[in-house]
């Protein structure tokens, strides 16, 4: 056990030395957590696109569900996909299990109502405002899917940039799935809560200042979107 | 038997042969929203060219009644006839000017392209377009940006990209400067003079005296008043577009 001083001064000495298994723990972080932002914008923006400007019966049903999912627990996410996935489960066949694939299986579901959700709000706020126009220039429902998903761009945006942010941060779904195996499913949330359970505080600091930068990253992203948009009057 | 054998060889999904759209026959048109009745049996009729001035004080129902004649919302009751069809069935052949302008947020260019494009009209008629509304130093500049009234001059523009039959103009001048206004009476007399129909709301009686070919005065829901415009700007036939038309509250 070292003092929070010495820790703190391990803690930046390992990230500026490029110290292998550190960056490993990194790039496997963003390689999943990235890749499960993708996905979960693949499925969610176009369902949130659909909500947004559809109306069919059980809209609101679905309004409902998918705000709910938005709060979904990621220990709960990883169990079910634990559930799935394991041995005797109905996917068990694939051998996903303990896999940076199940880690990012377990991301993508825990993010995509997320990003459905938000879009679906962004898309449906725009549309209110420019649906009489378009149906005045009798604009098909491609054309106007396609006119609001780029008119809010950079609140789209925004919305996948919170995704990665939940996603990266969390550690629940990612322990249970993926088992923090090292040199293959550690991540930096898990390898922070494993090293710190076993006193190691200087990897488990490391790996926190650069999650902290990754976090401060992902707003200051946010932010300078938000003022592009709002710079030229397109927010 | 010539006639059959060229009907069923017609596709069911062929286009309907294009034909007039005008004259329109507006019949006891009531609209109402829960228990207010904005219009309450309006009828009157709009030959195939001119311009009709629509006018009446605040909230007597005008711009309503332009988005019911394109199309954009059903009425409560009554019919809106054009030369045989429904408003819906004309609306890509009419344009609306709306009262506020809603602009994509997108550079000036951009917003005139995208109607072009969205409309399937080729050649590149961008440039002409804005020039002729006066917006063409302003191309490049974010249309959300543009002042009030050079927002309504790129929402006249725009319009005019789709090449419509029917122009329905709601306030477009409403915040401009003097110039501007005439400049913007020019493009409609323009327009009117290629043969498109103008319906055209206005507040500004100089600007009615101007355009207007008639005028349907409307008053606490109904058509007080439909005259040629050389009997209703001498001699309003209706008590309500007297007091109008001398300042006096209506409402
Ligand atoms: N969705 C709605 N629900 C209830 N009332 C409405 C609705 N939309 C419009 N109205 C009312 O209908 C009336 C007519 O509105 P409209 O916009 O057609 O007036 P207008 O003649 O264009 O007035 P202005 O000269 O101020 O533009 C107004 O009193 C307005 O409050
Ligand atoms: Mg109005």
């Amino acid at each position: 056990m070292q003092s929070l001083g010495d820790a703190f001064g391990l803690a930046v000495a390992l990230v500026f030395s490029g110290d292998a298994d550190l960056l490993e723990i990194v790039v496997l972080s963003l390689r999943v957590s990235l890749t499960a932002t993708a996905i979960a914008c693949l499925i969610g923006l176009p369902l949130g696109a659909l909500v947004a400007i559809g109306r069919f019966p059980g809209r609101n049903a679905v309004l409902i569900v998918m705000n709910a999912l938005m709060g979904l627990p990621p220990v709960v996410v990883g169990l079910l996909v634990y559930l799935h996935l394991s041995r005797s489960g109905p996917l068990g066949f694939l051998g996903l299990l303990y896999t940076p694939m199940a880690m990012i299986i377990a991301q993508t579901i825990l993010i995509a109502p997320i990003v459905a959700a938000l879009s679906r709000q962004v898309l449906e706020d725009l549309h209110a405002e420019y649906s009489e126009q378009f149906r005045s220039l009798c604009l098909t429902r491609v054309q106007t899917v396609q006119a609001l998903i780029w008119d809010a761009r950079y609140s789209l945006l925004t919305v996948g940039l919170a995704g990665f942010g939940r996603a990266v941060a969390e550690v629940g779904a990612v322990i249970i799935v993926g088992g923090n195996i090292d040199h293959l499913t550690r991540v930096m949330t898990t390898a922070i809560a494993l090293e710190t359970s076993k006193g190691d505080l200087a990897l488990a600091l490391a790996l926190g200042l650069v999650l902290l930068v990754i976090a401060l990253g992902v707003n200051a992203a946010v932010q300078s979107v938000r003022m592009t948009a709002a710079r030229q009057a397109y927010a | 038997m010539r006639d059959t054998l060229a009907m069923t060889s017609v596709p069911i999904t062929a286009p309907r042969p294009a034909g007039p759209i005008l004259p329109l026959a507006v019949r006891d048109l009531v609209l109402r929203f829960g228990g207010t009745t904005v219009l309450d049996g309006v009828s009157f009729d709009l030959g195939p060219a001119g311009c009709t001035m629509i006018m009446g004080p605040n909230g007597a129902g005008k711009s309503l009644l332009l988005k019911l004649l394109h199309g954009l919302i059903h009425p409560t009751g009554g019919g809106i006839d054009w030369a045989g069809r429904a408003p819906a069935e004309v609306t890509a052949r009419q344009a609306l000017v709306f009262q506020k302008p809603v602009l994509l947020r997108r550079s000036v260019a951009a917003n005139i392209d995208f109607v072009l494009k969205a409309r399937g009209k080729t050649g590149d008629r961008r440039d002409a377009l804005l020039d002729h509304v006066g917006l063409a130093h302003k191309a490049g500049q974010p249309a959300r940006l543009l002042s009030g009234g050079e927002a309504q001059r790129l929402a006249l523009a725009r319009a005019l990209a789709t090449d419509p039959e029917v122009l329905f103009l709601d306030e477009p001048t409403a915040s401009l400067d003097p110039a501007s206004v005439l400049a913007i009476e020019a493009i409609v007399s323009a327009a009117l003079a290629r043969g498109t129909r103008i319906v055209f709301v206005t507040h500004d009686i100089g600007q009615a005296r101007r355009m207007a070919d008639d005028v349907v005065f409307l008053h606490r829901g109904r058509v007080a008043e439909h005259s040629p415009a050389d009997l209703f700007f001498p001699e309003p036939q209706s008590a309500a577009a007297r007091d109008y038309l001398n300042g006096r509250i209506v409402v």
